[in-house]
């Protein structure tokens, strides 16, 4: 590996895929608790057909990719209410029909300088200080709203009609969920690419799971082991010399692996707990 | 108990209608502070529509709604699955909704007998407890309402009993008013003060006593039915503790309030 870790570029793609890592671990975590890992990849799909359309018509990527994630968000919602195909289908039909007419696209203007490889996979090596900056300025502001929307997004996740009967609004609450996404997506398009983005907000929260004890804990946990993936991953890929975007979420897998399969311990310990419990319970119940 | 003439709810005729077809039409429901009211209804007949109605989380195409000003809900589900990978452990489950201090927490889990349950995982805990914890949980933040959506589906008799007796002692103590949405029409709590039997509109409304000799009733469950027919009564000479024991007037606990010592009968209804 020698002086690569020390070059710029490398930095940079350190600090991108850090700052990424921390936004996305709260994210993941939601994503996980309500099932809605295809949402992530639907929206990773739409953020292609984004580019594409930025190339096409000659506008920023940043304003395009979003425009093209925060419209397929609005597209679902819509569809949501015909109630002749589930939620399920029609989240299928946009994923590919975005996916295949960004690719389209993207050969209709001649495929010039376009590197398909890079949309698909991502090149975190390329990011420039421009994006750092997006990545640090849209990050820190979609991370603010996380946090300061926690309670309202973990109540409408885990039941909407509490929410809703003691005036929180949870309706509200998905939607703006949902455009977070949609947002965290359009950053993230650039730096691991459509294929593997939801492995990067999910895999990090997944590996959290039995290590925690509350969301709060579970979400500050997704992020750091998201931090240790994208850190272990970068250098693997400068070592080992492969694509860096597959060498972070192979990172992030086995260290989930590794999380999953070695410590039974705590969690152990808090099952013995609460058989404890049930047994105390089972012994005074009358009947 | 703390009963004044404040009026937590007040609909008047109120009606909501969907696709061009009224859910619920003619609703007058008045829920006073420290009020029992519950709302009993075959499937469909609208009375999660009324309870939303109520809370105020539907509004209603006509007639009139009001609330009184900072009227704070609190919310017991008919029932709740919470995914696995979602880590919740019962004193966090209590903050839901709102920040509440630790000492509120407390007294919650005090209330409903609970207090060794605070730091168990929620998805580990049996059928009763989790509906205790609920209860809990609606009431940790104090509401003026106790919102309760078919409270004991799917629990034993026992815990069904004990769950009536918190519900009546967290009014007694805290004064708020309690609908109850109930489609077990067999029993209904004896301290409600108001039932209302639903069937799309009003059919009746009134005392339980006076409900359940209703024509009206009688025609919408059938007579043969009200032969089943009991109301919940507590004969207020012994108390069931969350953990099962009771203890009698008294002041002494036993395993269970047995019949030959205490001339009550725990499956004492009263049939009507």
């Amino acid at each position: 590996m020698g002086m690569i870790m020390f070059d710029d570029f490398f930095i940079r793609a350190l600090f991108a895929g850090i700052g990424l890592a921390v936004v996305v671990g709260p994210l993941g975590c939601l994503i996980i608790w309500r099932k809605m890992a295809f949402f992530g990849d639907t929206l990773a799909h739409a953020a292609l057909l984004g580019i594409a359309l930025a190339i096409l018509i000659d506008v920023s990527s940043l304003i395009a990719v979003p425009f093209v994630t925060l419209a397929s968000c609005v597209a679902m919602m819509i569809a949501k209410r015909t109630p002749s195909l589930s939620s399920d289908t029609i989240l299928a039909i946009l994923a590919h029909s975005t996916l295949a007419l960004g690719l389209v696209l993207v050969s209709v203007t001649g495929g010039r300088n376009v590197d398909v490889n890079g949309l698909l996979f991502g090149d975190i090596l390329a990011v420039d200080t421009n994006d750092l900056l997006v990545i640090y300025a849209g990050g820190g502001a979609i991370l603010a709203i996380v946090i300061w929307q926690w309670r309202r997004l973990v109540a409408a996740t885990l039941s909407p009609e509490i929410a809703e009967a003691e005036g929180l609004s949870p309706q509200r609450t998905e939607w703006l969920f949902m455009m977070l996404i949609a947002l965290v997506v359009s950053i993230a398009v650039k730096l691991v690419g459509v294929l593997l983005i939801t492995a990067l907000m999910i895999i990090p929260a997944a590996a959290a799971r039995r290590l925690v004890t509350s969301p709060e804990m579970m979400a500050v946990l997704a992020s750091i082991l998201g931090v240790v993936g994208v850190i272990a991953g970068l250098y693997g890929s400068a070592e080992f010399d492969t694509p860096s975007g597959p060498s972070i979420i192979l990172a992030g897998a086995l260290l989930l692996l590794g999380l999953t399969v070695v410590p039974r311990r705590l969690s152990a310990a808090n099952d013995s707990t609460a058989h404890h419990h049930h047994h105390d319970e089972a012994g005074h119940d009358p009947k | 108990m703390a009963r004044d003439n404040i009026d937590l709810i007040n609909l008047e005729n109120a009606g909501v209608r969907r696709d061009n077809r009224w859910l619920v039409r003619g609703i007058d429901l008045r829920i006073r502070k420290g009020e029992i009211v519950t709302i009993i209804g075959p499937n469909g007949a609208g009375k999660s529509t009324t309870a939303k109605l109520a809370v105020g989380t539907i509004r209603a195409d006509e007639g009139c709604v009001q609330r009184q000003a900072g009227l704070r809900v609190g919310y017991v589900p008919q029932k709740l699955h919470i995914d696995p990978a979602l880590p919740m452990r019962v004193d966090r489950l209590l903050d839901l909704t709102a920040k509440v201090s630790l000492d509120q927490k407390k007294q919650a889990l005090d209330a409903v007998g609970a207090p060794h349950l605070a730091t168990a995982f929620v998805q580990d805990l049996s059928g009763g407890e989790f509906q205790r914890i609920l209860l809990a949980r609606a009431m940790v933040r104090r509401p003026n309402l106790l919102v309760l959506d078919e409270p004991v589906q799917g629990v034993d008799f026992a815990s069904e009993a004990m769950l009536y007796n918190l519900i009546r002692q967290i009014r007694d103590s805290t004064g708020c008013g309690v609908l109850m949405i109930s489609h077990d029409l067999h029993i209904v709590m004896a301290d409600t003060d108001t039932v209302l039997c639903l069937n799309g509109h009003i059919c009746c409304s009134g005392s339980p006593d006076s409900v359940v000799s209703n024509p009206e009733y009688l025609r919408l469950f059938g007579a043969h039915d009200t032969a089943a027919l009991a109301v919940y009564r507590h004969d207020h000479d012994h108390i069931q503790n969350p953990d099962g024991t009771v203890q009698h007037a008294d002041g002494s606990i036993s395993e269970s309030c047995h019949p030959d010592k205490h001339e009550h009968n725990r499956d004492g209804h009263d049939h009507v």
